[in-house]
């Protein structure tokens, strides 16, 4: 995942698409509908944004979409297996899930038993714990059982619960939350020190250009792993949530602007020869007029590119960090936090359900690596 | 080529001592010093530190030079040999580092073999074979590999062979071979619970590899050269491993000084879940210990070994390719 995530599988999507196809209609196209006509051909980067996306609604309406609420510890409750939600009953629609029963085996050990003849009635819009969404108190959510004060007997695990009885599938809503604001923050963070350093190193070439190309050869010659673990270790353990959050983010953000300042440092270069540019000078614009009206909309792509990539990355190395302890911790719900609870085998073999986080986190990587991708090809709708 | 060759040395340099001073930063970072940290363990075990006692331990040890000093004191002292001591361990940061150096070499070579044998092979064909059912099966693992942290596929992989087999796949050695001296049974025991730990580790590269190994394939598969070795009547086979795997095997060479950090960076990770004993796992307890001289010293050596790699595949590049070394002078 460190290596060769620069080489794409570019040429293939060129190679699919057949130049003669363009119409008339494509010629009046403007840049950015080009662009996002070259995208639309690419279904499988398609099928990725709108997964993408799907992960970004959950950021917004994570408490919505929870039964109950994520930091509930019922002790009554630990490591109960998922309560897959059923949809029918026989052919009859019906929104349920099983009730699971209780009991001790021979050796005291808590076993759960699926009894599909008492069911837990599903409801869509039901009544739960109150949250906030956007300024306004709430306490709808799209699943529940439609009981604010439900007892441990009657609420719903969809993917079961973690040692100390919290429920998975809401505390995934939730930690969804905090993994891509990570991302988030830390992409926004990389755009900011990448393209300016990118633009200064390819607009005033010479020594300042030769300086910040050596110092992010330096950058990216160390070990990304060794370095993250290690500045993560330095940060106290008594900093508060907020801040660790924030170090983290930086910490996870150390590498991703080299990538975004080459990126553009490349692209300005490559583009200072065209004939547009070249167009522009002669028409008298100013440098800045150039830059930002002729220049930076061939960026846009390119940057959007390579950031949707080193999103991807940011979200591996928070989930591995803090699922070593050394990110995120908890109360913090990430996905790294969820897998922490997953650290030994033992507990994967008694609770395989607490492995689940990983798929979110297998999906929303491959995701963004197949749109970034995606955009990447799309980005110079003029190649052939 | 001597140009190229002061150039490459001068930066190799450069980044070494860049790095050198990353380690110390992050050594120093903790709060409190190693002072602070003899007072913890002092009264830990009943004896109390005067703070006169303190101040002269500060003096004898240089930590209340200025940082500049106590930075030279210390790489001074690492290219003597010296690399401190090891709370954690009690045993200096060398002896524990040295400890398990065999396993993490024989885990490191055993990995770049399985990602050359795999990944080259894989990505001639799909390059060669583009679009073909295989290409796609190459494509989707590849994508795969790329994706899924290699913590989460050791997990996985620990729980199902525990679950069908109710073997505990972890550690390198069994324990009846642990402390034994080297034999053929050892070796096989070795190579038995390398087997998983090579696997995971290889995957990612592997992915990475056959990426690239295949976009430079099918670049330089379009090329005139080719059509002309095709007309003068160059079986298919020929053709193919003659000019274009070499030209695209450069790339390659190169990423295989990236490999060696990645193979680094990635056993901390797997050592720590499959329980390995190599020194990425001695790395993760001194982190969580605090125990800073033995963290640094992995942190300064994995990126000198990094950067004396990349300078080795760039003097390789330049001596199969005089492409790169014309360009650059």
């Amino acid at each position: 995942m460190v290596a060769g995530s620069q080489a794409g599988p570019s040429s293939d999507v060129q190679e699919r698409v057949d130049p003669d196809e363009g119409d008339a209609k494509v010629e009046v196209m403007s840049q950015r509908q080009l662009i996002w006509h070259r995208f639309k051909r690419h279904r499988l980067a398609m099928a990725a944004t709108v997964i993408v996306a799907i992960f970004y609604l959950i950021v917004i309406f994570s408490d919505f979409l929870a039964t109950n609420d994520p930091e509930d510890i019922e002790a009554a409750r630990q490591y109960t297996p998922p309560q897959w939600l059923r949809v029918f009953d026989g052919f009859k629609p019906d929104l349920h899930v099983c009730r699971l029963v209780g009991s001790r085996d021979e050796f005291l050990r808590k076993v759960y038993v699926k009894d599909c003849d008492q069911k837990v009635d599903v409801q869509i819009f039901a009544r739960g714990y109150e949250y906030k969404l956007f300024g306004l108190t709430l306490d709808r959510h799209l699943l529940g059982v439609n009981d604010p004060e439900v007892t441990a007997e009657e609420a719903i695990f969809i993917l079961g619960t973690d040692v100390q009885g919290r429920d998975l599938y809401s505390r995934l809503m939730r930690g969804t939350r905090l993994s891509l604001l990570i991302g988030l923050t830390g992409i926004f963070i990389s755009i900011i020190v990448g393209t300016s350093l990118g633009a200064v190193s390819g607009f005033y070439g010479g020594f300042i250009d030769n300086l910040i190309q050596r110092s992010i050869e330096i950058i990216r010659s160390i070990p990304t792993i060794p370095l993250y673990l290690g500045l993560a270790a330095a940060f106290p353990a008594d900093w508060s949530v907020e801040r660790r959050f924030f170090a983290i983010t930086i910490v996870v953000s150390l590498f991703a602007w080299t990538e975004l300042a080459r990126v553009v440092r490349g692209r300005y270069l490559a583009m200072r020869q065209e004939d547009f540019v070249t167009a522009a000078i002669v028409a008298g614009a100013n440098q800045r007029r150039i830059i930002f009206r002729h220049m930076l909309p061939s960026f846009y792509s390119h940057i959007i590119a390579a950031s949707t990539l080193s999103l991807a990355l940011m979200v591996i190395s928070e989930t591995t960090l803090s699922f070593l302890g050394l990110g995120l911790l908890p109360p913090a719900i990430s996905y790294g936090t969820m897998l922490f609870t997953a650290q030994n085998v033992q507990t994967v073999a008694l609770a395989p359900w607490l492995l689940i986080p990983g798929i979110f986190v297998v999906v929303l990587v491959l995701a963004l690596n197949f749109m970034g991708d995606g955009i990447r090809d799309a980005a110079d709708p003029y190649g052939s | 080529m001597l140009a190229f060759f002061i150039r490459r040395v001068i930066y190799a340099v450069i980044a070494m001592w860049a790095v050198s001073v990353i380690a110390f930063v992050i050594i120093n970072l903790p709060a409190g010093d190693f002072v602070t940290t003899y007072i913890a363990t002092q009264l830990a075990t009943g004896n109390l530190v005067l703070e006169d006692e303190a101040e002269s331990l500060r003096d004898f040890y240089g930590l209340n030079d200025p940082v500049y000093v106590q930075y030279s004191k210390w790489i001074t002292r690492i290219l003597q040999g010296n690399l401190g001591f090891s709370f954690e361990f009690n045993a200096p940061v060398r002896t524990v580092l040295e400890m398990n150096l065999t396993n993490t070499l024989l885990l490191g070579a055993f990995t770049v073999v399985f990602i050359w044998v795999v990944a080259i092979p894989i990505g001639i064909y799909s390059a060669v074979k583009q679009y073909s059912p295989g290409d796609y099966i190459a494509t989707f693992f590849g994508f795969l590999g790329l994706g899924v942290p290699d913590f989460l596929i050791g997990l996985v992989m620990l729980w199902l062979i525990l679950d069908t087999t109710g073997f505990l796949a972890t550690g390198l050695y069994s324990h009846e071979f642990r402390n034994a001296p080297w034999s053929f049974g050892k070796a096989w025991d070795l190579a038995k619970h390398m087997i998983l730990p090579v696997a995971i580790l290889g995957t990612a590269g592997t992915a990475a590899l056959i990426r690239v190994m295949r976009a430079n394939l099918l670049d330089e598969l379009k090329k005139p050269y080719v059509t002309t070795a095709r007309a003068k009547g160059l079986t298919e086979w020929q053709l193919i491993m003659k000019y274009p795997v070499r030209y695209a095997l450069n790339p390659v060479i190169s990423m295989t000084a990236y490999i060696l950090p990645f193979i680094i960076s990635g056993s901390v990770i797997l050592s720590f879940v499959l329980d390995l004993p190599t020194i990425g796992r001695d790395f993760l307890r001194a982190l969580t210990a605090q125990d800073i001289y033995l963290s640094g010293a992995v942190i300064l050596f994995s990126g000198w070994l990094t950067i004396i790699g990349t300078f080795v595949s760039d003097l390789l590049l330049a001596w199969v390719d005089p492409r790169i070394r014309l360009e650059e002078d």
